[in-house]
């Protein structure tokens, strides 16, 4: 156990390192930079904007020093902004942590209920109508799903905010937006898992034991049923992210994803290389935690390895 | 569990009645024969419905009738008309001949990666498998499609076929996945033997020999790539990176009429629902086709 997280953490590094490197040198391949401007600015001023920035060094220098700072998790200061990159980290993020966590906590909830009842309920009515709400989840875009649910909840019903992060409840249809996607595939996922361990001579032994059929489906079976749904948190977690910068623009939600989107039209390089490398970060600690997950929730693997 | 159902996949006479059963299977799933005609209906709605639209009412895509601008669905205009006064239901049949066009071709990009890398990979084992297969790990837990939202801005390009690659190169992992797994299990049986014991060098064995006897698997999962690749195109165009104006796709009608859906609703909700609808069908014709060929995953 312990070699494999050590492992995976030695190889997260180099993936860090992949991810800033390729980001450092695709943004400035492209054509075009954060100080073109309409009219060219005086050279003096060129040349101070370009000192400020080391931009007059040799390119592997302002690498070097690059590298310097992710290490240390400092990415510098933004380009178009009076802030530093961890300052806008710092003030975006926490938008869209939350979005993110309520809106995986609609799609697990919701899509493990539509996925058990589905398997229980296999070939049957309670099946088709689960796949099917499932398969709508993830036919309908975001931007699609978005703007209705504004319309119908907001504008319509005036039950809930229609845009901006201002306490609770304007959380709940940018997450539910976000999250319905995500629960058509964990309902899935749990449906096939659940029908595969349903069939194991455990589950039978169990309902010889005579552990009721309540027990037997939500404690038995669900663990095991799970470990696609446990397995898909790494790629859905990935999916949220780039999924929140359609659905912050849609509910006009200051998150971290805005941010980045904003900071694409500004060709803002330090934010934009900062902010991969922190959303790289998080998803290398989250896959080592699905890593260990496995050995938590299925001896089997646990010994294996 | 593989050596008990692979067999009748192998055998030449039993292999031709693995397609003839997978069809007849396919034929009594109902929702699946369903979304087939659906979307044999939604091609020809595409491909052909521009011209009949011409020949009968004179209508084309970027013809603007200022007169009768920003109007809803009548009987000349059965989509509405956008504020420029362009006929929504021919733009929305272009739109589709275009998000076809964006869904097959990136489909196949990924198909052509995903399937020489699982294959390689599958075949020669080892190290070789290991670190292919760790770049795939790391691709999957990754999101790659906000590297192709940094590419497609920062090189400004209005190629419609960076659009095709850059889309096709964040979907093969899944297919390479897939068929690796079924060259691993296919590998080491005897047809495989005989052919090398013939002479076939590695690169015919697995072009001739292994892929086509994971064919099944590979057309499912290109089933289920359409549709995705339908809606990452749709995305990248909401956030105004994917087909440019005045070419429109699918995604690009929907994210406008999105904008507009409080004061024109009629501009949202013919190209969403024709979308929505050829989305969800080609998912149901997925599913079905997996029941249908891959015995193994069936929901039987």
């Amino acid at each position: 156990m312990i070699r494999l997280i050590v492992g995976r953490l030695a190889m997260g590094v180099v993936v860090l390192w992949a991810v800033a490197t390729v980001s450092f040198f695709a943004l400035r391949a492209a054509p075009g930079g954060p100080f073109d401007e309409e009219r060219a600015a005086p050279p003096e001023v060129m040349r101070n904007i370009e000192e400020r920035y080391h931009l007059n060094e040799p390119v592997l220098v302002q690498y070097g020093r690059f590298l310097a700072g992710v290490a240390r998790f400092d990415f510098g200061h933004s380009m178009k902004r009076q802030q530093t990159v961890g300052e806008i980290i710092r003030n975006h993020a926490p938008y869209s942590a939350r979005l993110g966590v309520f809106a995986l906590t609609i799609a697990i909830t919701l899509g493990v209920l539509l996925g058990v009842l589905a398997a229980h309920r296999q070939n049957r009515l309670g099946d088709h109508a689960a796949m099917t709400i499932s398969l709508i989840g993830i036919s309908v875009p975001s931007f699609v799903l978005g703007p209705v649910l504004i319309m119908v909840f907001a504008l319509g019903l005036f039950w809930l905010p229609p845009a901006r992060a201002e306490g609770f409840s304007s959380y709940i249809l940018p997450a539910a937006t976000l999250g319905l996607i995500y629960m058509g595939t964990i309902a899935r996922l749990t449906r096939s898992g659940m029908l595969e361990t349903l069939r194991q001579d455990y589950i039978r032994t169990a309902r010889a034991k005579g552990v009721s059929e309540r027990a037997v489906v939500w404690k038995h079976g669900l663990r095991l049923g799970l470990i696609p749904v446990v397995t898909y948190l790494g790629p859905a977690t990935a999916g949220l992210i780039s999924g929140s910068f359609v659905v912050e623009k849609v509910f006009q939600i200051p998150g971290l994803g805005y941010s980045f989107v904003a900071s694409i039209q500004d060709r803002d390089y330090p934010v934009l290389t900062g902010v991969l490398v922190f959303y790289a970060t998080f998803l290398v600690l989250l896959n080592l935690a699905v890593d260990i997950a496995y050995g938590v929730i299925d001896p089997r693997i646990r010994d294996k390895r | 569990m593989v050596a008990t159902t692979a067999p009748a996949r192998v055998e030449a006479p039993a292999g031709r009645s693995l397609w003839a059963d997978a069809w007849r299977r396919l034929r009594r799933n109902r929702m699946a024969v369903g979304a087939g005609v659906y979307i044999a209906v939604m091609l020809v709605f595409c491909v052909v419905g521009p011209w009949i639209a011409a020949a009968v009412g004179g209508l084309d895509a970027t013809t603007q009738d200022i007169d009768h601008g920003a109007q809803g669905p009548s009987w000349r205009h059965w989509f509405g008309t956008d504020p420029l006064g362009r006929d929504m239901l021919v733009r929305t049949m272009m739109g589709g001949r275009l998000a076809l066009i964006v869904a097959f071709t990136a489909t196949a990009v990924a198909l052509v990666v995903g399937v020489t890398w699982g294959s390689t990979a599958g075949f020669v084992g080892g190290r070789t498998d290991e670190a292919m297969m760790r770049v795939v790990d790391v691709l999957y837990g990754f999101p790659v499609v906000v590297f192709v939202i940094v590419l497609m801005s920062v090189l400004q390009t209005k190629s419609l076929v960076v659009l095709f690659a850059l889309i096709g190169a964040i979907n093969w992992m899944t297919m390479a996945r897939i068929v690796r797994g079924q060259v691993m299990s296919l590998r080491h049986r005897e047809f495989v033997e005989a052919a090398r014991a013939l002479g076939a060098g590695p690169g015919r064995i697995v072009a001739r020999h292994l892929i086509p006897n994971t064919l099944g698997p590979i057309i499912v999962y290109a089933t289920l790539q359409l549709p995705h690749v339908m809606l990452t195109e749709a995305f990248l165009s909401f956030l105004g990176l994917g087909v440019q104006a005045p070419e429109a796709s699918w995604g690009t009608l929907v994210a406008e009429g999105a904008e507009k859906m409080v004061v024109y609703p009629w501009l949202l909700i013919g190209p969403a629902v024709v979308m929505a609808s050829t989305i969800f069908a080609l998912n149901f014709l997925g599913d079905g086709l997996r029941d249908a060929l891959d015995p193994q995953t069936r929901k039987d």
